[in-house]
């Protein structure tokens, strides 16, 4: 059961959302500028960072809705993102997203773990300082968005379908959207 | 030096809100509302909880230039504030918020550290639903804040007099006024 008296039938953070709309309202703007706006990360590779941070803070909403909207971009491969959160390292993705991924998991830990070599080997595989830099804020954000939804023990069914349905949704309307009832 | 080229003359935040004002502006929405909009939760307390959440996370420019905000809005009391970073449980506070910097350390730590004790607590001291809520995401929100500060290794200079000198302009202006002064015109409002 929730910490407070949350709206019920939402799940995880639109429960909050949609209990404080005053907040909802830049958090879904910036989660909509990092993930969701054009850049030059693709929106997978993007979501692909936010489900490596949620997973490695064990926030099962978060990593399995991002997750479900990282393979509604990448031609449903669900495989890509559980070998992601599993060992990045062997994943078939480019060397720039794996540095990029180093580079989060620092920012998960604290941000003064990220070194001057990660940032290094991240320019060296091409990245600009603008994918740096949204890189550190995806991490950074989504140490709130996870704490945030775990923090008000806020409901996370365990439901596949309703993931997959809200992936889809997120993938392609973005997060300025109403929240959809699970 | 900064891990990636961030304007000059802007410490902390404020060089990598210049660089990426997109993103500037929902942050700075969002500090709004928590620490500076009307709350049942006194502007004073809620800039001790991200100021103690700050120091927790052991950013330098974040627990010092809201813990300047907080003096501000408490009359100036800078000893307060130490002692809420140091040791809030023996700080001149008031149950209430003692028991909601419980809650914020815990989900400093991660969200799933927070028990329904500590909730129970909070509610024995008064605390509503919606404290309880802003307490926790203020807390979410500075774990967000300190890594950006510190994960892109932004200048912070120790330079007590700047920060108490902002504070106090924060404290009276609030953040996206202030923001006007280093977010080119179209992005702040």
């Amino acid at each position: 059961m929730p910490h407070i008296k949350l709206p019920e039938g939402f799940a995880g953070i639109s429960s909050g959302f949609v209990y404080r709309p005053e907040t909802a309202k830049p958090m879904r703007e910036l989660a909509h500028v990092l993930l969701h706006e054009p850049s030059t990360l693709t929106p997978g590779e993007r979501e692909l960072i936010a489900t490596y941070v949620s997973s490695q803070n064990d926030c099962y909403f978060c990593q399995t809705s991002h997750a479900s909207a990282a393979a509604a971009h990448l031609g449903n491969d669900w495989g890509l993102t559980e070998q992601v959160r599993q060992n990045y390292e062997q994943a078939p993705v480019s060397d720039k997203l794996k540095s990029l991924l180093t580079i989060a998991g620092k920012v998960q830990q604290g941000g003064k773990h990220v070194t001057a070599e990660d940032v290094a080997a991240a320019r060296e595989q091409g990245a600009t300082d603008l994918e740096i830099h949204d890189t550190v804020l995806i991490a950074a954000a989504f140490c709130m968005f996870n704490r945030y939804v775990d923090g008000l023990a806020t409901w996370q069914p365990k439901d596949p379908e309703m993931y997959a349905k809200m992936g889809q949704h997120l993938a392609t309307e973005g997060y300025l959207a109403p929240s959809i009832k699970a | 030096m900064a891990h990636i080229k961030l304007p000059e003359g802007l410490p902390g935040i404020r060089g990598a809100m210049a660089f990426r004002p997109e993103t500037a502006r929902p942050l700075n929405d969002l500090v709004e509302v928590l620490l500076h909009a009307p709350n049942s939760l006194t502007p004073g307390e809620r800039e001790l909880i991200a100021t103690y959440v700050s120091s927790e996370n052991d950013c330098y420019y974040c627990q010092t230039i809201h813990g300047a905000i907080a003096a501000a809005s408490l009359n100036g009391d800078e000893a307060l504030v130490k002692q809420v970073k140091h040791d809030f449980h023996n700080a001149d506070i008031s149950e209430k918020l003692k028991a909601l910097l419980v809650i914020a350390g815990k989900v400093q730590r991660g969200g799933k550290h927070v028990t329904t004790e500590d909730v129970a607590a909070a509610r024995t001291q008064g605390a509503t639903d919606l404290e309880i809520h802003d307490t926790v995401l203020i807390a979410a929100a500075f774990c967000m804040f300190n890594r950006y500060v510190d994960g892109l290794a932004t200048i912070q200079p120790r330079d007590e007099a700047m920060y108490r000198e902002r504070g106090k302009w924060i404290a009276r202006e609030g953040y996206v006024n202030v923001s006007k002064e280093y977010l080119p015109a179209e992005a702040a409002r």
